[in-house]
């Protein structure tokens, strides 16, 4: 087993064009990796073939040992199997709009783990608590802020306890402040054995709290390590376009 | 030049023809072709053309007159009312001699005697010969008649079942077919109808007798003493029996009443003072007695819209998951549904239900109803659930499924539920379009709302208060129900901004 997640050679297209060609990437367990690169460069794709959201027509992806191939959508078997190993938690939070954040966590435990419900609301209040969005438990999606809302979609992708989850540009929408907050929580995952694989723009946010930074260009890794080293010291021209255009943002 | 001459004196009294016929001045007179022969129907050579012995009669009336007749096509149930509004002068096709009408309308003497009969299929000859024999049969026929009112009497005496139709020639057709044990109508439609359809039997001794009449508005008195006049002298010269002979319902009843209406002194029926304040002087009795009915008929209409709708929301449902979610031929068949319920009439499809596959599945009424719009509001309400059930974010679908949902729990957890939120409003306002198509049904028999009304109006010979009542109890339906999808809609609208 080569550890929580290995893609290899993974090529994607959507007609003609060649969104991803030929992305290699592994991630042991424990690490929190940054995924850079300037936007449509194919960052939420990769996690998206990661997720089994989309298929592609080459290479292999090894989630935990659950491999996904090209081709048509995976068996029935294979994607419950890779549920259980990979969470994902997407830019726009998609919460359920009709249940609380307490429904939203407690959702898939009942339904998908069969969880008690009291057991089930139990964990989801600790996750809530840990993530300090218990106070709005009964609040409905709508009502959340951005950064509320955030945390309950981790909370909901957390109780299912994969061991890998994905999450797509989580620093998008938050201030500075919120972003540290952030990647503290993130190193608390991390620290009870959690992996994780963000997409961001920010080279901050990375450097502070990535164990290792991947850079995505043209649907190619073009530079990959340790993030303060990429980052401080960009060996290629994309990384060094990626590190320009996020100093103009600031 | 004699040629020259005599051609221009021909187009000269062509001309002085024309103008003269043009000049003479005309009288308008109401029926209903629908009613078909022997009363008024489109001739078969030529169908521009009406023939029977009641358009015979009017052409005798108008040639009294020294005017010349004019056909105004009118639904029969409506006669007594657009003769009142001004329509035209005179109806007459088939029209009853009843004191309601009498009161209410400026009625002509009787001109036929006709008797109520009870016809049955022929295997049940001698077995139903009155109405007493029928306790717990259904009966059937034409709504808002002496035989309507007859059978009415008898749900209560004889407690036979009364069934209603709106027109004459489809209770024959559900006797035949069994619906019916027997129809009690008029003994000229009954000949007609036994003509028609085979293997039936008309009872010969009459469960009641009357008259057709012709009726004016109540202004008109002086048109109908005149239009009286000339009925008695075509009947005293024998023109009259000359039409029905030729009509063939020339009977042995005729000349007894010929007789009758002849020797009465100055036929002017009694009820004369009629006015327009009619109305205002009506029975509070008369009303009060149709009350338990529209109530009765308000349930029907309650039912039968609840479980309509129930039975909708069913099918458009499974109609609209399909459409998402099914293969390329399930989308291509449910989707022609779709097409085909909405793009034809309802009342089509409520025809076709129960009279058009009577031969191959005989519904009961109410059931007939009940499918025809429930399955034609399925074709609806699949379009609201799909365009709901697309509504919903792609996003939340993916999110559900990254947690380990299957399908199955997708749309039955997350995407129904709000699919069902946004489209509860269009819902609702089919619903209240629903309750008010229910009164199409009447054209099935199933008597509900409308229908009861319509009966009650002719009955009394007037719409404002029947009116009044039905559009109340049409509003005490559906308002509670706009009420409750208001509110809910007010606490989840929010959720799926």
């Amino acid at each position: 087993m080569s550890g929580v997640l290995s893609i290899a050679n993974l090529r994607l297209c959507r007609g003609e064009r060649e969104i991803l060609r030929g992305v290699n990437a592994d991630v042991r367990a424990g690490e929190l990796v940054a995924l850079m690169g300037l936007s449509g460069g194919g960052k939420t794709t990769v996690l998206r073939c990661v997720a089994a959201l989309e298929t592609f027509e080459d290479g292999v992806i090894d989630v935990g040992g659950v491999v996904l191939r090209p081709g048509p959508a995976p068996s029935r078997n294979t994607i419950r199997e890779l549920r259980t190993r990979v969470g994902m938690v997407f830019q726009l939070h998609y919460l359920f709009e009709h249940l609380s954040a307490m429904g939203n966590v407690t959702l898939a435990p009942m339904q998908v783990a069969h969880v008690p419900r009291a057991e089930a609301e139990r964990r989801a209040s600790e996750l809530l608590e840990a993530l300090g969005v218990a106070h709005r438990r009964n609040a409905l999606p709508r009502e959340l802020s951005g950064g509320e809302a955030q945390r309950v979609a981790i909370a909901r992708a957390m109780a299912m306890e994969p061991p890998l989850l994905l999450m797509d540009e989580p620093t998008a929408s938050l201030d500075p402040a919120r972003r540290g907050e952030l990647g503290e929580t993130l190193l608390q995952l991390t620290a009870t054995g959690r992996t994780l694989v963000v997409t961001t723009h920010d080279d901050d946010f990375a450097r502070d709290f990535a164990t290792r930074v991947i850079i995505l260009a043209e649907g190619e890794v073009v530079e990959e390590g340790n993030p303060r080293e990429v980052l401080t010291n960009p060996q290629h021209a994309a990384t060094k376009r990626l590190l320009q255009s996020a100093r103009s943002e600031k | 030049m004699r040629a020259i001459r005599r051609s221009a004196f021909l187009v000269l009294a062509v001309v002085f023809a024309t103008v003269t016929w043009a000049q003479t001045p005309i009288l308008h007179w109401g029926g209903d072709a629908e009613g078909g022969a022997p009363f008024v129907e489109a001739d078969p050579n030529d169908p521009s053309n009406l023939r029977g012995f009641d358009v015979e009669v009017a052409g005798e009336i108008a040639r009294g007159l020294g005017r010349r007749p004019e056909f105004v096509q009118v639904s029969f149930s409506d006669i007594d009312q657009s003769v009142q509004r001004g329509d035209f002068d005179i109806g007459m096709s088939g029209v009853e001699d009843t004191p309601a009408r009498r009161k209410m309308l400026a009625a002509t003497i009787p001109y036929f005697e006709f008797h109520e009969v009870l016809t049955v299929r022929a295997e049940d000859r001698g077995k139903f010969a009155t109405l007493a024999a029928l306790r717990g049969r259904r009966v059937g026929t034409l709504g808002g008649t002496i035989a309507y009112e007859k059978l009415l009497a008898a749900q209560m005496t004889d407690g036979v079942i009364c069934v209603s139709y709106d027109d004459d020639v489809h209770p024959y057709a559900d006797l035949r077919a069994g619906r019916l044990d027997a129809v009690l109508l008029d003994n000229i439609i009954a000949a007609r109808s036994m003509r028609r359809v085979p293997g039936l039997y008309t009872e010969p001794q009459p469960v009641a007798t009357s008259h057709y009449i012709g009726v004016l508005a109540t202004t008109n008195t002086a048109l109908r003493d005149q239009i009286n006049g000339i009925l008695q002298a075509r009947m005293a010269d024998g023109t009259l029996e000359r039409i029905y002979r030729k009509w063939k319902i020339w009977d042995d009843y005729q000349p007894a009443f010929f007789a009758s209406v002849l020797h009465a002194e100055k036929a002017v029926p009694q009820h004369e003072k009629k006015t327009a304040e009619g109305v205002a002087t009506q029975d509070l009795g008369i009303v009060l007695r149709y009350i338990p009915a529209l109530l009765r008929a308000s349930l029907i209409t309650i039912v039968l819209s609840c479980a309509a709708m129930a039975l909708a929301v069913l099918v458009g449902v499974f109609i609209a998951s399909g459409r998402v979610y099914g293969s390329a031929p399930v989308r291509a068949i449910l989707t022609m549904y779709v097409e085909v319920v909405r793009g034809t009439p309802v009342l089509l499809q409520l025809f076709v239900l129960y009279y058009g596959l009577s031969s191959v599945i005989r519904l009961p009424a109410f059931l007939a109803a009940l499918l025809g719009l429930g399955l034609n509001y399925a074709a609806y309400e699949s379009e609201i659930y799909r365009g709901a059930l697309e509504a919903v974010p792609r996003g939340q679908l993916e999110a559900a499924r990254t947690l380990g949902l299957t399908e199955s729990q997708v749309l039955r957890l997350v995407r129904g539920p709000q699919a069902f939120r946004i489209a509860l409003a269009p819902m609702t306002n089919d619903f209240v379009a629903l309750l008010k198509d229910s009164s199409l049904v009447s054209v099935i028999t199933v008597i509900e709302l409308t229908k009861q009304t319509s009966i009650f109006a002719a009955n009394i010979g007037s719409w404002v208060i029947p009116g009044i009542l039905c559009a109340a109890l049409y509003l005490v339906l559906s308002l509670p129900l706009s009420r409750l999808a208001g509110r809910l809609e007010m606490r989840w609208k929010a959720a799926t901004e």
